[in-house]
């Protein structure tokens, strides 16, 4: 069997700046096909963002250790030289942001920041370049692309400046797109065309996409495969299908429960998850979950569980699959 | 809808423009038509939900409700009384009206702790400092957090969602009848909203409050209105109970901005976005019809003639020329004939 595009075997990533090391990913297995868009969803701190950022290594080093294995069209992240690394971010693996006026520099155009990222790694004159940003920008469908590539990103209302980095972000053919939040900070109206956006341009380009978003809705509008993280690890993983029709994990029935949605009786209580996630810095010995778990019983407190399949594509961190197999969720 | 009492809040023809600066050359100026002509009434113990896009006017609306910013005309009268005269005074008013806001941590004093910034309020009208205190530790017990834990802390040491409670207990200090929430659960995880709401649901029977719930996000608007008004550009363009706008919304805009909720079915996603583009600019809103260069249904008629807020008997009010009599759009002429 030929390795998957995205290998992630058992990622740890431990911040050691603070007073105590405080552990943001435990052990995280992910694979990602070529052309596959997988979402990690979780809540604040659940660690989907720093896993994304692992694969960008963008954490700083000298506060972070980073163990297991990442690689990426073959490559080995992790051990990966600070040329070969500028040699891979952009090309191989690029990536959106939920802040396009933080993550875009505000003094220079958005044009020259383009160009400027084909030319750091092809070999083509200022010409083509700019010949080849004005084609991205309408492939993100800018309206009157040539003025918006003069234009600064303030200059820009929010959802432009989305497209916007999209297409920087797709100006050296990367084969791995990651988005961290890229809706979260806009409207409605303007979050479904960015979606929509990416879904076709993945499709065009054959990209592998790891998307990552708290927005259960926006992952099931582009998603293949979900997978679900509490405190550092992927509890619960299977395709969009799956998880949205047969949750199995505790954590994402009680995330779907907790849901307000349309198909909700006036005045009726939104069923909540009781308690507070763990403290990274201190995690219980058993299942992370097993605090705030309705079906927890005295083996969730003393041994971590592992991961059981339940379908070939679809696998709960959970030693109690049996019990929450009963549970229904309405989704509308 | 309870039509023949007297509503709680009455708002008659708010405007807001905020004009802009003019550069070295004078060039720019111009203004910002953030809240141009709203009108509605808020009636006693309901929910009223307020949705649109970003710069459509629905903050700019709250902070003028609570006379944080005057508002350029328009009246505003709390329980039969104007605000801002000799009949209501300001100071006055605001006991009666408290507003939530999105950031729970901008809008709590750092150097104040949480006990201290609930009793702060009552103590600027006049409540005894160990009354205002002790009023606060219920009120923090009445929010979910034990006082004995959380009164002395500052607002650093809170997470996001304890820090809205204390903004909800700080809200309710003052014995206010309406609370505006702008926003005030966007910022939380789904988890931690759905207690927030669940609590806010809780103290709106206790205490018999009014909410003005602002928010982008049209489940939860959904889930906790009893009404909800839909804004465009500064105006309101359909308000309508919650239940009969969410199944058959009638303005172009409402229709589009409820098909923008993602399907939650991955085997029928959406296929094609309702609207194109952000949302025009305020500063020069199209003529007629502000909506008029985005919809799918405008006619010529739309670019030239403003839509009138109606009610009719089909249903809710709506500011569109296709349920106006007599306006020149074949919608209308059809629905006439």
């Amino acid at each position: 069997m030929s390795e998957a595009f995205v290998d992630i075997q058992n990622l740890t990533v431990t911040f050691t700046g603070g007073r105590k090391p405080v552990r943001a990913v435990g052990g995280v297995d992910l694979q990602v096909q070529r052309g596959e868009v997988v979402a990690l969803i979780g809540e604040s701190g659940s660690g989907k963002s720093v896993t994304l950022r692992s694969l960008l290594r963008l954490h700083p080093p000298k506060r972070t250790q980073m163990g297991g294995q990442l690689r990426v069209a073959g490559q080995d992240v992790l051990k990966m030289s600070s040329s070969q690394l500028a040699d891979y971010r952009g090309k191989v693996t690029s990536m959106i942001f939920q802040e396009p006026l933080l993550a875009l520099d505000p003094v220079y155009t958005v044009g020259a920041q383009i160009v400027e990222s084909i030319r750091r790694h092809e070999n083509v004159s200022a010409e083509a370049a700019q010949k080849r940003a004005l084609e991205l920008f309408e492939r993100v469908r800018i309206p009157s692309p040539e003025r918006r590539l003069a234009a600064y990103p303030h200059e820009m209302s929010g959802g432009m400046r989305q497209r916007a980095m999209i297409a920087l972000a797709l100006a050296c053919k990367p084969q791995l797109l990651l988005a961290d939040e890229p809706t979260t900070a806009l409207d409605a109206t303007v979050q479904i065309q960015i979606l929509l956006l990416l879904r076709e341009l993945q499709r065009e380009m054959g990209l592998s996409v790891i998307f990552v978003t708290h927005d259960i809705g926006a992952a099931l509008e582009v998603a293949d495969r979900i997978a679900v993280m509490y405190a550092g690890r992927i509890v619960e993983v299977g395709s969009a299908r799956a998880l949205i029709r047969e949750p199995r994990h505790p954590y994402t029935l009680a995330l779907l429960k907790s849901r307000a949605h349309g198909a909700l009786a006036k005045g009726a209580r939104l069923e909540t998850i009781g308690g507070a996630p763990p403290d990274l810095s201190a995690l219980p010995p058993g299942c992370a979950f097993a605090e705030r778990c309705s079906f927890a019983n005295e083996g969730c407190r003393q041994t971590a569980p592992e991961v059981v399949m339940l379908a070939p594509d679809h696998g709960a961190r959970c030693l109690r699959t049996d019990a929450t197999a009963a549970e229904k969720v309405p989704v509308a | 809808m309870t039509s023949h009492s007297t509503p709680l809040l009455e708002v008659q023809g708010l405007v807001k423009h905020f004009p802009l600066k003019k550069d070295l050359l004078g060039r720019g100026g111009g203004v910002v038509r953030a809240v141009d002509g709203v009108s509605f009434a808020l009636q006693k113990g309901e929910t009223l939900g307020v949705v649109g896009e970003s710069g459509c006017g629905k903050s700019t609306t709250a902070r003028l409700l609570m006379h944080l910013i005057e508002p350029d005309r328009g009246d505003i009268v709390f329980d039969a009384r104007a605000v801002g005269g000799r009949e209501l005074g300001l100071k006055d008013y605001r006991r009666q009206v408290q507003m939530v806001f999105q950031d729970s941590y901008a809008s709590l004093n750092p150097r104040l702790t949480i006990e201290d910034s609930i009793a702060f309020a009552p103590q600027v009208h006049g409540t005894p400092h160990a009354e205002a205190v002790a009023r606060a530790r219920d009120l923090l017990a009445r929010v979910g957090l034990a006082p004995q834990r959380f009164a002395e802390r500052y607002p650093h040491e809170l997470s996001g969602g304890q820090r809205q409670r204390v903004n909800i207990a700080r809200a309710l200090a003052l014995q206010p009848r309406i609370i505006i929430l702008d926003e005030a659960v966007s910022a939380l995880d789904k988890s931690v909203e759905a207690q927030v709401l669940n609590l806010l649901l809780d103290l709106k029977d206790e205490f018999g409050l009014t909410y003005v719930f602002i928010s982008h996000d049209l489940n939860v608007v959904r889930y906790i209105s009893d009404r909800v008004m839909v804004m465009y550009l500064g105006q309101v363009v359909e308000i309508g109970e919650s239940e009969a706008l969410f199944e058959s919304p009638r303005h172009p805009y409402t229709k589009a901005l409820l098909s923008s909720i993602p399907s939650m079915d991955p085997d029928h996603r959406t296929e094609k976005p309702a609207l194109a583009g952000d949302p025009p600019n305020p500063i020069n809103p199209p003529s007629g019809c502000r909506f008029h260069t985005r919809c799918e249904r405008a006619e010529g008629v739309c670019s030239q003639r403003v839509p009138t807020l109606v009610g009719g008997t089909a249903g809710h009010p709506v500011a569109c020329l296709m349920y106006e009599a007599g306006s020149g759009h074949s919608a209308a002429e059809r629905a006439a004939a």
